[in-house]
């Protein structure tokens, strides 16, 4: 993947860290003060991650480090080093056909942030022995739906085993 | 970047960096905190030394990269410590609780935290080690005043030791704006085990602190009749101010309903 | 059929404006007044910058006029003398690196010589603070019907009240953002907004080129609820004017501080109500005074104070009516477009008000709205004779047997008699919502769509109007497949560009559907078919494409100049229960149950109209409970997420949707807009429960725990 434009001239000598990408090797070359946001975005042209809040509030830019949830606007990126890193990019169509069906997007800005957590908890159905739907939800903040639609998107891909 | 916590503290005795576990509070708006960028940091993530929960027979000993999730998902600690899940499952979301830690929630001081009361409720100590000595300091001695804190430039926290003790009673408060994703504006953590209770107040006050009077008060005062009677101990232990979270006046009348309210429920259980 | 773009966001496919690539790209940012009102004394740029790095731009390289055009000129487009509220853009900087921008505005210093602001919109300004007209009214508008003053003396009781709503953002989950540069001779624009023709008239006006010179489109928007109505306008002259200068494409996006601090948020209001009502407990005068907090320019205030005042009286049948309405100028960020348009305010306040009336007289608030509410046949405020069949007393019913209104009420007693701290309400609110342009507005847009038969067979949707979240791809899509009998995959919309669509008038107002969706349902591409298509351009080297405009339904007639008549073709009508818990602990209100009973006319997409109506509910449940700007010298201090409290999942229950289904005979398939209705109910249905829940009467919103603790303390 080639250095993106929309990615600045580095001021800082830049750090090398690999890690594993929606499955693949990567060994990307960083500005030490970068995020992994930032990493995912403009070095490597990943855009479906958004940046919402900046503070770890709205969970737009969920994505998955070896297996669980977290905001990549909260990581360096030096610190995913040798970790299993999924995003939005990994999720096929068809993995996401409840939640499209039961209006769980509207305008889409934070559904990538949504999508990650619901898959996450799909994948984990037995989180639902300790913890309520909207519980797990509550880090996704979303100003379109009122949420329903995203909790029934999630409650019938549980149901039918599948996203 | 150390993998082990030896290169670590050899780091911290010759550098000038700042430790940073999780990354959850110091990336909190990033791009606009430019004075940061240019700081060296000392990246605790990849000592998988620290990444451990331990029983004795006395202690539970949580490495200092324990994660609230960690521990939420942890049904030995669920039961024994069941005040360190219902603080952790109210730290943020998930998104949080998978990275914040406990020790990181200990050295950044807030004093709107929602891990150190309930630790410091339980009795716990800070484990504390640089590159030529360790040392153990009780939590609830551990901060002087407002983010100042018992921890010398060349030492690290790297465990947090909590007493395996049973309790009769104990109940974690939080008052947020909202049930997820907020900011304490009044929490406390009580334990008794029968004879007298241990009261932890945050939010209201430079510090987390123990709270001496409200403690004596209800363990051995006379039994409370109305929130309003806690109001002078509170005032004795406590200090609330004006944010742009919440008012004083809200902070301690809602600390004397709050608990008021715990003690009640408890007793009568 | 599923939202059209559903899969690409679901995916991450989407691009959004701060998703493209941009080559040779300079990052822009703004520097802002750091006063509230003052004249402009210096721009000193430290120097710790080598600033030939920088392109620099100020009021000085503005090609056109320097303002924002919109409904007046007053607003500059980069103050250059004097500002008028703390924030407000005076220059620009970019540069190849976002974090270089960030210091170098670091090291920029305004100085401003301060004259003294007004925060206040409710006092009386003193001479040195007026800065509009002589009194700092931006707008006033009044209604009169019948004699309210005779009607006041005749009145068996009169029941006052006083109402207040706060200032509200907007929290779209997509900041604000554009990105500008210059192709051919051309400016290309192209960012999150809703009104491409409101931008595009901004920059003829501003940037002196003809309309020919400009190109504005629309990307994805992640949200707007009216927030890029109008600002975009502003964020987009500006990338344009740095792009001119520098050469090379710009980006300026927001982050979420800057985006909270400096744009827009819905007016507060304070309203004031004066009521007469007869023995039988028939409202016979409504007395009404309304103000809003315009902010520092005039912007968009008018129109929302129109459309406050029209629904200020309610959904309710009263022969004397007077509506006396203003909007204020104060030295805060100018408010603007907010999802309800000033309905929201002035419903808030009827709706809490008709709860007082009905307490002071001893009548159920149920039974004293079921009274009250118009019939067919009986007129509004402005006179306008209500014909459209809507049963609204049985529409209410409806709400309260689905809420078990009643019987919650009894369990509602027993428990509050007997627990130590919880305290639960149940309360309800009637209103309604005019759908479209105000008054003559729908016919001056004129609105215009285009549809293309391309050559491979496909239509093509040409419209202005574009998808925020709201649904508008999917509803053209649906209209367009059921008009012509076509699957989706034959039907194209295309991007919002004013290079190529026509003027649909701007995606505001819950208008899209019922207005451009007319317009799809009515052009007069006819019953071609794929086939006839293809055969078209097989036959002929010219491009096929239908035109509509939109004609208003017969018989509107509306009187600006005395505010009388026909406001709006018709309305949606609503009747919304709120059921909360009080933990009287912590003096926290939570919504635990909520029913949303209205007619909008057919309903062309189920799942669709019923995400608008549970995310406005919720929305309007932020509002109402916990979303609270603390301003401090015309500053919001409170710009984060984590300090500005919008629900989350776990702070709301399932909000239950139902639709009565009255078809509009002048809508698409009789479909009305719905998309603003659910903000107007739910505050004062919250308010109302909150009241009987711990027998008090809160006359302010938000209800945040620190009111009303302070509510209990002081009785009121």
């Amino acid at each position: 993947m080639d250095a993106d434009a929309n990615m600045p001239p580095m001021s800082r000598p830049p750090i090398e860290v690999p890690f594993t990408l929606n499955g693949m090797e990567v060994t990307v070359s960083i500005d030490p003060a970068e995020r992994l946001l930032d990493t995912l975005r403009y070095r490597l042209g990943m855009t479906g991650s958004k940046e919402g809040c900046g503070e770890g509030e709205c969970g737009a830019c969920t994505v998955h480090v070896d297996d669980i949830p977290v905001n990549s606007c909260l990581i360096p990126t030096y610190q995913v080093r040798n970790a299993q890193v999924r995003t939005i990019e990994s999720i096929d169509p068809s993995d996401v056909g409840a939640l499209l069906s039961s209006g769980a997007t509207q305008c889409g800005a934070c559904t990538p942030g949504v999508v990650m957590t619901a898959v996450w908890v799909r994948e984990h159905p037995e989180l639902l022995e300790t913890h309520t739907l909207r519980e797990l939800m509550a880090g996704n903040l979303c100003r379109c739906t009122g949420y329903d639609g995203i909790i029934d998107g999630v409650r019938r891909s549980l149901d039918e085993g599948q996203p | 970047m150390p993998t082990t916590l030896a290169e670590a503290l050899e780091i911290q005795r010759d550098e000038d960096a700042t430790p940073m576990a999780g990354g959850t509070d110091l990336l909190v708006h990033w791009p606009e905190q430019l004075e940061l960028h240019d700081r060296d940091y000392l990246d605790l993530w990849g000592i998988d030394e620290l990444r451990r929960i331990e029983w004795s027979d006395d202690t539970l000993e949580l490495g200092a990269l324990t994660t609230y999730w960690d521990v939420i998902t942890d049904a030995k600690i669920g039961a024994a410590f069941p005040l360190l899940v219902d603080a952790a499952r109210q730290i943020g979301a998930v998104q949080i609780q998978s990275r914040g830690t406990w020790a990181g929630n200990i050295a950044n001081g807030s004093p709107a935290a929602d891990g150190v009361p309930v630790l410091m409720a339980y009795g716990a100590s800070v484990v504390i080690a640089s590159h030529d000595k360790h040392r153990q300091v009780p939590l609830e001695r551990f901060y002087a005043g407002y983010k100042e804190m018992d921890l010398a430039p060349d030492e690290l926290i790297v465990a947090i030791r909590i007493p395996n003790r049973t309790y009769r009673h104990e109940r974690f408060i939080k008052v947020g704006s909202r049930r997820a994703q907020a900011i304490a504006k009044v929490g406390a953590a009580l334990v008794s085990n029968g004879s007298g209770w241990r009261v932890v107040a945050s939010s209201v006050a430079p510090t987390i602190r123990r709270c001496p009077t409200i403690e004596a008060q209800i363990s051995d005062g006379e039994p409370l009749s109305s929130p309003d009677d806690l109001l002078p101990a509170i005032r004795a232990d406590v200090s609330p101010i004006d944010d742009l979270r919440s008012t004083a006046a809200y902070r301690e009348r809602v600390m004397s309903r709050v608990l008021y309210y715990a003690i009640e429920e408890m007793s009568h259980r | 059929m599923d939202r059209i773009e559903g899969l690409a966001k679901l995916t991450g496919a989407e691009r959004y404006v701060d998703d493209l690539p941009l080559d040779g790209m300079l990052w822009g940012m703004t520097v802002r007044s750091p006063a509230p009102r003052g004249r402009v004394t210096g721009v000193h740029f430290g120097s710790g910058v080598d600033w030939s790095e920088f392109v620099v731009v100020d009021h000085h390289d503005i090609p056109g006029d320097n303002t924002v055009l919109l409904i007046e000129t007053d607003q500059p487009l980069l103050a250059g003398e004097y500002v008028r509220h703390a924030e407000e853009p005076i220059a620009l900087v970019a540069h190849r690196s976002r974090e270089m921008v960030r210091r170098a505005i670091r090291e920029i210093e305004v100085t401003i010589d301060p004259d003294p602001p007004i925060f206040d919109f409710t006092a009386e300004p003193t001479q040195d603070q007026i800065q509009h007209g002589s009194d700092n009214a931006l707008k006033r508008i009044d209604i009169t019907k019948g004699d309210v003053d005779a009607a006041l003396v005749r009145a068996a009781r009169v029941v006052e009240g006083e109402y207040r709503t706060g200032s509200q953002e907007h929290v779209y989950l997509e900041n604000q953002g554009m990105i500008a540069w210059e192709e051919d001779g051309v400016l290309v624009i192209k960012g999150s907004l809703q009104c491409p023709f409101y931008v595009l008239k901004a920059a003829v006006r501003a940037l002196g080129r003809d309309s020919d010179h400009v190109r504005i489109v629309q990307t994805p928007t992640g949200g707007g609820f009216g927030g890029k109505e109008e600002y975009p306008s502003m964020i987009a002259l500006h990338a344009a004017l740095l792009a001119l200068k520098a050469e090379q494409p710009v980006r300026i996006i927001y982050d979420r501080g800057e985006d909270m601090r400096a744009t827009t948020k819905r007016h507060p209001s304070l309203v004031r109500h004066r009521t007469g009502v007869d023995g039988d407990g028939r409202l016979v005068a409504q007395d009404i005074d309304v103000a809003l907090d315009g902010g520092a320019y005039v912007t968009l205030s008018p129109v929302v104070l129109s459309r406050g005042v029209i629904h200020a009286a309610g959904p309710y049948a009263c022969d004397n009516v007077r509506i006396r309405g203003r909007a204020m100028l104060t030295n805060s960020p100018p408010h603007g477009a907010f999802r309800g348009f000033g309905a929201p305010q002035t419903h808030f306040a009827n709706e809490r008000h008709m709860d007082v009336i009905a307490a002071t007289i001893g009548i159920d608030p149920d039974e004293f709205r079921r009274r009250n509410l118009i019939v067919d046949g009986q007129t509004t405020a402005t006179g306008q004779r209500i014909t459209d069949g809507t049963d609204r007393v049985a529409l209410l019913d409806h709400a309260l047997e689905l809420s078990s209104y009643h019987e919650r009420q009894d369990k509602h007693r027993s428990l509050n008699a007997s627990h130590p701290y919880l305290r639960r309400g149940i309360g309800l609110a009637a209103f309604h919502h005019g759908a479209g342009f105000t008054g003559s507005g729908e016919v001056m847009l004129a609105s215009e769509l285009h549809l293309a038969g391309l050559p491979d067979g496909r239509i093509e949707v040409l419209s202005a109007n574009i998808e925020m979240g709201q649904g508008t791809l999917t509803v053209f899509t649906k209209l367009v497949c059921d008009r012509l009998g076509l699957r989706p995959e034959h039907v194209v919309i295309a991007d919002a560009d004013t290079g190529r669509v026509p003027d649909s008038g701007p995606t505001v107002a819950s208008r899209t559907t019922m207005v451009v969706g007319r317009l799809v349902d009515d052009s007069d591409t006819g019953d071609r078919v794929t086939q006839a298509i293809i055969d078209w351009h097989v036959e002929r080297d010219e491009p096929l494409v239908g035109h509509a405009k939109y004609e208003p339904p017969p018989g509107i007639e509306w009187d600006e100049t005395t505010y009388t008549g026909d406001a709006y073709a018709t309305y949606g009508w609503a009747t919304y229960v709120a059921e909360v818990e009080v933990d009287l602990r912590t003096y926290t209100a939570r919504v635990t149950d909520f029913v949303a009973v209205q007619d909008v006319g057919t309903v062309l997409h189920e799942t669709l109209a019923r995400g608008q109506i549970q995310g406005g509910v919720v929305q309007a449940i932020g509002w109402a409970l916990t979303e609270e700007c603390a301003w401090s010298n015309g500053v919001m201090q409170n710009n984060q997420l984590t300090n500005y409290i919008i629900p989350t999942s776990d702070d709301v229950p399932p909000i239950r949707v139902s639709f009565v289904e009255n078809p509009f005979a002048h809508g698409p398939h009789g479909a009305k807009g719905l998309g603003e209705l659910p903000m107007d109910g739910p505050a004062p249905a919250i308010a109302n429960a909150v009241a009987r829940a711990i027998d008090a009467d809160p006359r302010a919103i938000p209800l945040t725990p620190e009111h009303l603790m302070d509510l209990l303390s002081n009785g009121r």
